[in-house]
C-alpha cells in the first residue's frame, strides 16, 4: 500500500464527438447510425501525488489538463483505468459554483460552501473569516446581482480558500484578478502546503509551477509527455512549445535596451541541426535602444539539460565596452571550440547595466542548441589533449 | 487512514446503502438547493408564497363553476377537489421541473462533484414545501368551515402521502435522467401530464367512472378492461386515498357514491401494496439515474 494521496493508473478518457449531436428522439431514430467520432482526451495517463505534495499539471490548450482534473474530481468518469484517492477532495474548477444572482452574499456563501463540501456548522465557523477575506462586510445582505464582477470573484475565492479538504484541485481559477489578488492566492496555496494538504493544480504560469510545485506532469495530446521535477518538466514544456508559442518563454527587464534578434551561427551561416563538439558557435545578438543608455553590458549563460549552470560570459570579459548605446547594434560572441560533448544546452541572454543594478532585458533559456558527440566516448567535456610517444 | 475512493470506468452499480450514506453526507447541498429555489421563487415577487396558495384557489373557482354548469357536482366540492388537487400538484410540479433539473443546473454538473440525485430530489423537495404550505391552509379551511376530520378515514392520509412521494421521486428520476439525453422528454411529459390529469379522478369523482363502466355495462368485458386500465394508474389510487381521507359527501346515500367502489380498508391495503411496488419503481428509476448520471457532465 502506497501512501500517495492520489494515484492515477492508466487513465484514458474518450469523448464522443458528434458532428451534429442527436439530442432529440427524432434525430436518434432517423439517423440509425450516429455519426460519432471518438476523441481520446486522455490516453494511458498515470501519475501519483504524495500526501501533502503539490503537483503542477501543465500542457497546451487541449492537452487534457482540465479533463484530467475533472476525472480526479469525479465529475467525469474515466473510460479506462482507475483513480484512487485518499481523503476528502474539493475541486476548485470554478469560483462561486452555484452562485445565484437573486440570493444575498451570505446565502451564496453557504450555498457555494456546501458544494465545496463544507457542512453548515463548518461554514458558520469560518464565515467571518470568509467575509473578512473578501472584504465585503457591508454587502453580505445584498443580493449578489448588485455586486461588481470583482466583488463576485473575491467572494467566490474567499469561500474557495476556506475549504478544508485533504486534497485540493485547482484549475486556472487562480489566474484571475489583479496582481495583489494573485499574490494572495499564492500565499493561500503556500499555507495549504504548510497545513499538509495535497494540491493538484493546472496552470499556464510556468513560473508558478517552478516556485510552488514539488512535482509536475506535462500532458501532450492526452498523454503524459514528461513527468518529474518542475524544472525539468517546465523546460520540456518550453522546448515543445517553443516552436509555436514564444510567449511562454520568460522575459523580463525594463527594455530600455531591447534584444531584438538572436541568431546562432556556425561559420557565419545559420546553425542547422546540432553543432559538433570542437566547432565554434557564434551567438549573434542584435540590441536596440531608443533613448541613449550609458555603458550597457550584454551577457549570456548556458544551462545544460538538467538545468545546471554551465557557463556564463559577458562583454566586459572581453573588455568590450558598448559605450553610450543608441540605435541598433550587433554583438557577436564566438564560442569555441566548444568543449562540451553531446546534449542540449539552453541559452539565456541578457542586457544589464555594468554594475548589475539595472536589468534592461533578459530572455531566460529561450534559445537552445544541440551539441553533437564528437567521438564514441561518453565524455562530459573535451579537454585539449595531445598525445606523443618517445622511445625509452 | 482515510477511506480510499476509487473512480473507474466500471458502469457504476447502485449499492443502495453505500449511496444513501454518501447522499446523507451531501444533504447540505439538498437543503441549500431547496432553500435557494424557494427564495428565488418567492422573494422576487410581491406576493411571495401567496402565489403558491393562489393556484389551488383559482382551480377551485374554475372547477366549481364548470362542474355546476355540467351538473352532477360532488357536494361539497371544495374539500373534494382540493384533497386530490394538492396531491396532483406535488406530483405534477415535481415531474415537470424534475425533467429540467439536470439541464437547468448544467453549470454545476460540469464544474462540481456531488451526487447527482440531489438535483431531482431538490425539485421534489421544493414541490413538497409548497404541498405542505397548501395543505396547512387547506386543513385550516376544513376546520374553519366545519368539515373537520373523520377519525375512521383520516388514517389513510399518511398511506396516500407515502405513495405520492414515492411515485413522484420515481418518475422524477426517470424523466430527469432521460431528458439529458433526449430533450423531447420535457415536451412529451408536459403533454402526458395534461392527459394524465384528466385520466385521474381529481376534478370528477371516481364513482362516476365506476358507474359508467361497471354498473351501466355489467356484461361488457371491454368496459371491464377499461376499468382495470383506469385503475392501473397509481395516481388514481393515491388521489382516491387523499379524497377518502379528507372528504365526506354531504349525502352519503347518494348514488353513485362519489368515492365508490372502494372502502377505506381496501384503499389502505392497496396503498400499502402500492408502496412496495412504488419502492421498486423508485429503485429502478434511481438505478437508471445513477447509471446515466456518470455521463451527465459530458452530455450537457
Amino acid at each position: 500500500m502506497t501512501d500517495s494521496a492520489i494515484e492515477v493508473v492508466d487513465v484514458s478518457k474518450r469523448f464522443r464527438v458528434y458532428r451534429e449531436k442527436p439530442t432529440s428522439l427524432k434525430q436518434r431514430l432517423l439517423s440509425s447510425r450516429t455519426r460519432a467520432q471518438d476523441f481520446w482526451a486522455l490516453t494511458d495517463v498515470s501519475f501519483e501525488v504524495a500526501q501533502g505534495g503539490t503537483l503542477g499539471l501543465i500542457g497546451h490548450n487541449g492537452s487534457g489538463k482540465t479533463t484530467m482534473l475533472k476525472v480526479i474530481a469525479g465529475i467525469l468518469r474515466p473510460t479506462k483505468g482507475v483513480v484512487r484517492e485518499r481523503g476528502r477532495i474539493a475541486g476548485l474548477l470554478e469560483l462561486g459554483a452555484g452562485f445565484h444572482p437573486e440570493l444575498t452574499g451570505r446565502e451564496n456563501v453557504y450555498l457555494n460552501a456546501s458544494f465545496l463540501g463544507l457542512a453548515r456548522a463548518e461554514t458558520d465557523r469560518v464565515y467571518d473569516e470568509i467575509v473578512g477575506f473578501a472584504e465585503l462586510e457591508e454587502f453580505m445582505d445584498t443580493a449578489v446581482k448588485f455586486y461588481s464582477s470583482g466583488m463576485l470573484v473575491r467572494l467566490g475565492f474567499a469561500v474557495a480558500v476556506h475549504v478544508e479538504p485533504e486534497i485540493i484541485l485547482i484549475d486556472e481559477v487562480l489566474a484571475v484578478g489583479d496582481e495583489a489578488f494573485q499574490a494572495r492566492c499564492i500565499d493561500k496555496v503556500r499555507s495549504f502546503q504548510r497545513e499538509g494538504r495535497t494540491i493538484v493544480f493546472v496552470t499556464h504560469a510556468l513560473d508558478q509551477v517552478r516556485s510552488l510545485c514539488d512535482n509536475a506532469v506535462m500532458l501532450d495530446h492526452g498523454r503524459v509527455h514528461v513527468t518529474g521535477s518542475p524544472d525539468d518538466v517546465v523546460r520540456e514544456m518550453r522546448l515543445t512549445i517553443l516552436h509555436n508559442d514564444l510567449e511562454f518563454a520568460r522575459e523580463e527587464g525594463s527594455k530600455e535596451v531591447e534584444i531584438v534578434g538572436v541568431e546562432l551561427l556556425r561559420d557565419r551561416s545559420p546553425l542547422s541541426g546540432a553543432i559538433p563538439s570542437g566547432e565554434t558557435l557564434t551567438i549573434q545578438v542584435d540590441v536596440r535602444a531608443i533613448d541613449p543608455v550609458e555603458d550597457p553590458v550584454v551577457s549570456f549563460a548556458l544551462h545544460d539539460a538538467t538545468n545546471a549552470f554551465v557557463f556564463g560570459y559577458d562583454t566586459t570579459n572581453s573588455g568590450l565596452a558598448l559605450g553610450t548605446l543608441q540605435g541598433s547594434r550587433r554583438i557577436r560572441f564566438d564560442v569555441g571550440p566548444i568543449p562540451v560533448t553531446g546534449g542540449k544546452y539552453w541559452l539565456t541572454l541578457g542586457v544589464h547595466s555594468r554594475d548589475n543594478t539595472r536589468v534592461y532585458h533578459v530572455q531566460d533559456q529561450r534559445y537552445s542548441f544541440d551539441v553533437q558527440q564528437a567521438d564514441g566516448h561518453r565524455n562530459q567535456l573535451t579537454f585539449p589533449v595531445t598525445a606523443e610517444m618517445e622511445t625509452l | 487512514m482515510t477511506d480510499v475512493t476509487e473512480r473507474t470506468s466500471e458502469p457504476p452499480r447502485l449499492r443502495v446503502g453505500v449511496r444513501l450514506r454518501e447522499l446523507a453526507g451531501y444533504r447540505e447541498i439538498l437543503w441549500n438547493l431547496v432553500r435557494k429555489e424557494l427564495k428565488v421563487k418567492y422573494t422576487a415577487s410581491v406576493l411571495g408564497a401567496v402565489w403558491s396558495l393562489l393556484n389551488p384557489v383559482v382551480f377551485l373557482v374554475v372547477f366549481s363553476f364548470v362542474s355546476k354548469v355540467l351538473g352532477g357536482a360532488v357536494d361539497p366540492y371544495a374539500p373534494f377537489l382540493l384533497a386530490g388537487l394538492l396531491a396532483w400538484n406535488l406530483f405534477n410540479v415535481s415531474v415537470l421541473n424534475g425533467a429540467q433539473s439536470v439541464i437547468a443546473n448544467a453549470n454545476l454538473v460540469k464544474k462540481v462533484y456531488f451526487p447527482r440525485e440531489i438535483l431531482p430530489l431538490a425539485t421534489v423537495g421544493v414541490a413538497l414545501v409548497d404541498f405542505v404550505l397548501q395543505s396547512a391552509v387547506f386543513f385550516l379551511f376544513l376546520i374553519a368551515f366545519g368539515y373537520g376530520f373523520q377519525l375512521d378515514v383520516v388514517w389513510l392520509y399518511p398511506f396516500a402521502f407515502v405513495d405520492l412521494l414515492l411515485f413522484s421521486v420515481a418518475l422524477t428520476m426517470f424523466v430527469s435522467s432521460l431528458n439529458v439525453r433526449y430533450r423531447d422528454v420535457q415536451h412529451l411529459i408536459g403533454l402526458a401530464l395534461l392527459v394524465w390529469f384528466w385520466l385521474t379522478p381529481i376534478v370528477y369523482p371516481i364513482g362516476r367512472v365506476y358507474e359508467y363502466l361497471i354498473i351501466k355495462h355489467p356484461a361488457s368485458s371491454l368496459a371491464k378492461l377499461a376499468w382495470y386500465a383506469y385503475l392501473a394508474n397509481p395516481m388514481t389510487w393515491i388521489v382516491n386515498g387523499f379524497q377518502k381521507a379528507l372528504f365526506q359527501p354531504s349525502n352519503p346515500a347518494a348514488t353513485p357514491a362519489p368515492l365508490a367502489p372502494f372502502t377505506a380498508g381496501q384503499l389502505g391495503l392497496a396503498l400499502t401494496a402500492g408502496a412496495v411496488i412504488l419502492l421498486g419503481l423508485v429503485y429502478l428509476g434511481w438505478r437508471l439515474y445513477f447509471s446515466m448520471s456518470g455521463d451527465f457532465a459530458e452530455e450537457l
